[in-house]
């Protein structure tokens, strides 16, 4: 069997929900006639028609908050923002709404709806075009956050999604959608909010999501080759973060480097390890460290671009480090 | 600058062809006073205008009495509005989405006074339990979608409620879904995005969905007139091919009437309507404004068009009740806003064990 690509993960994941339950219905420009920008929705407008696969205006905060009032009152939308960070249109919907609402309407409501697209830093795409908004929506209550990072978890935490009763931000990466993979056969799903352990080592434990997995995994192999056994950790959920798996590994490496894409003021990372440091601090050899991207706006330029985000040779750098510093 | 000064243009002129202010566009409507009205009908609508002002009066005491806080929009004034739409709506059948200003429509809808003031004194057996408060009355069970407390942010989901009926009927094939869902505002949202992205995508997909708009004519201080180009709010559904109606918000019968034709066009799939009220607020824009900014000519004005007494002369016109009839029904509504207040006082807060209940669906 051939490998299924990351945006084809996602769009079998939506398929088969939509085939399964008439009330997951998808939202957002260009998603059906024209197939989805990244073309995770490709075809399903001629298999699912014109409502459930809604062709909306550019009108980023009035969609999201229809999506809101369709789920209050028994659809299940998926969300697509084109580009996540047209998001911040809708900032308030998500946040007073989609976050909030279930808790002060004292559980009269509930909202099970997916926000989901591509996010990151692309290739050369401007500043506005490359954000990461997940840290900026990290404080909203009443959210889950996951992001997908292989064609396997794709699948499975967007079926998850989708079956949630509760709002959940899916954020995908724009350098991710070509990723290949062969997908198991069954009708899986990935819990939302368990990371996963992608290496096992002893020697330090590094943690990251989305993107970011593959530059640590290129990182680990070259520790490798210098004798640091580096375990490595797959966030997958960003909220809540999955604490009973990233203390275990740091109970027995006693080290931790948290690499994201996020800018570092204000973080995904500066959260982690704030609460690495409330929970964890006793199991610590050595000082948590955040390997995250420069608090700028991304730069066009290719060559600035590179150095605004962190690269797999920072992390073998900072592994090394930070193992030799303990010792 | 005054509407005088400004130069009068088709956009701006009234059906008399003169720019107009608020009040001149009031006098102008029609009354609908002349249309029939049994007595059962009368007196339901008496009852729940009687309800909301005295539910209304209540909270003000109360909350100067410190037993309820924050911020409290008192609906004073409004009352045709509120009974008008909604009681020419299906109740638990049709979705009702409203603001801050959300205690009337709450009862209108059916929300019992107790669940409402036992929501403002922040009580466990609130229609929120106690976790939403004044701007925030929710209550599943009476399709009240809720109170939305930033200005605009209550249309989208309205629209997405409109949007639900309209799959159940021509996606999952339930001929008998019909729900209209009455998305209340005011005057302020209408310069706002959401408004107008709204009522393209509704009028674009035919949605079931009538857009009240509660025009007070002020947005706290600032009057209406100098933060809109086009006073006349009604006339901008025609940018979108859409129906729009205004309507003396101060005439029950008129808002009824007219909320009657619009969820005609609404069942028949015909799409949504722009229904603008002229009204006013009898009281400050909430319990904390000193409301130094609008003049006594103008609330003698408003005041002198008082919904109940309009109505009330109506009905005593037409010899369908009698006043001392109305006179008991006050007292029986004062009775159950008392109760409600009883209620409500010796209600059990919420449990502290309870702070994160309610974040998480299960």
């Amino acid at each position: 069997m051939e490998g299924t690509l990351l945006f084809n993960a996602l769009r079998e994941a939506i398929d088969e929900e939509m085939a399964k339950d008439p009330h997951v219905c998808v939202i957002g420009e260009d998603v059906g006639q024209y197939g989805g920008s990244y073309k995770v929705t490709k075809d399903l407008y001629e298999k699912y028609g014109e409502l459930r696969v809604l062709d909306t205006p550019i009108a980023e905060n009035s969609f999201t908050g229809m999506a809101v009032g369709a789920a209050m009152t028994g659809l299940r939308p998926i969300v697509e923002g084109m580009n996540m960070g047209f998001l911040l249109l809708a900032f308030n919907q998500i946040s007073n709404n989609m976050g909030m609402l279930r808790y002060t309407s004292g559980g009269n409501f509930k909202i099970p709806a997916v926000v989901r697209g591509p996010g990151g830093v692309g290739r050369q795409l401007g500043a506005e075009h490359s954000q990461r908004l997940e840290a900026y929506f990290h404080a909203v209550p009443g959210i889950k956050i996951v992001a997908c990072s292989t064609p396997t978890n794709a699948k499975g935490l967007m079926k998850a999604a989708i079956r949630d009763d509760n709002p959940v931000l899916f954020f995908e990466h724009v350098l991710l959608y070509n990723l290949s993979e062969k997908l198991p056969e069954d009708d899986y799903i990935c819990a939302l909010d368990q990371a996963d352990l992608v290496k096992e080592g002893k020697d330090i434990t590094i943690l990251t999501y989305s993107r970011m997995r593959h530059h640590c995994l290129k990182a680990v192999q070259q520790l490798q080759e210098q004798d640091i056994d580096a375990e490595l950790i797959d966030l997958i959920s960003l909220k809540p973060f999955d604490m009973e798996t990233i203390a275990r590994s740091i109970r027995k490496t006693h080290r931790v480097i948290i690499v994201e894409e996020c800018m570092k003021t204000g973080g995904i990372g500066a959260e982690l390890i704030a609460l690495i440091t409330e929970q964890c601090f006793d199991d610590l050899d050595s000082r948590p460290v955040r390997l995250s991207s420069q608090d700028i706006p991304t730069p066009y330029n290719g060559k600035l671009e590179n150095l605004t985000i962190i690269q797999p040779h920072q992390i073998v750098e900072m592994a090394n480090q930070i193992v030799n510093e303990g010792k | 600058m005054t509407k005088a000064s400004t130069p009068a243009s088709d956009q701006t002129t009234s059906k008399t062809g003169q720019a107009s202010e608020h009040a001149e566009r009031l006098t102008n409507l029609e009354s609908s006073y002349s249309g029939t009205i049994s007595r059962e009908e009368g007196l339901a609508l008496f009852r729940d205008m009687t309800l909301g002002r005295r539910f209304e009066d209540k909270c003000a005491e109360m909350y100067y009495r410190g037993k309820m806080f924050g911020f409290v929009h008192l609906y004073n004034g409004q009352e045709a509005v509120s009974s008008g739409v909604i009681g020419a709506m299906k109740l638990k059948h049709d979705w009702f989405c409203s603001t801050y200003r959300d205690h009337v429509h709450a009862l209108s809808a059916g929300v019992p006074a107790r669940e409402v003031m036992s929501e403002l004194f922040g009580k466990e057996t609130g229609c929120s339990k106690g976790r939403g408060g004044s701007m925030h009355l929710f209550s599943k069970e009476h399709h009240l979608l809720g109170g939305y407390a930033f200005i605009g942010e209550g249309i989208p989901v309205a629209l997405g409620a409109a949007f639900t009926s309209r799959y159940k009927k021509d996606a999952l094939g339930d001929i008998n879904s019909d729900a209209v869902t009455a998305a209340f505002f005011g005057d302020g949202t209408c310069n706002n995005g959401q408004f107008f992205e709204c009522l393209n995508m509704a009028q674009l997909w035919k949605l079931p969905i009538i857009f009240v708009v509660e025009n007070n004519k002020w947005a706290i201080g600032m009057a209406h007139d100098r933060a809109t180009s086009d006073p006349e709010i009604w006339r901008k559904a025609k940018a979108f091919g859409m129906k729009g109606e205004e309507v003396d918000g101060m005439d029950v019968l008129a808002v009824r009437a007219a909320t009657e034709r619009a969820l005609k066009r609404a069942r028949a799939g015909e799409g949504p309507t722009l229904l603008e009220c002229l009204t006013y607020r009898f009281r400050g824009h909430s319990l904390a404004d000193p409301d130094e900014l609008r003049s006594e000519k103008e609330k003698e004005f408003w005041a002198n068009r008082d919904p109940l007494l309009s109505l009330e002369r109506h009905l005593n016109e037409k010899g369908l009740v009698s006043s001392d009839e109305l006179r008991s029904i006050e007292k029986e509504i004062d009775s159950e806003v008392l109760d409600a207040v009883e209620f409500a006082l010796a209600a059990e807060e919420p449990s502290p064990s309870d702070l994160t209940k309610y974040i998480w669906a299960d």
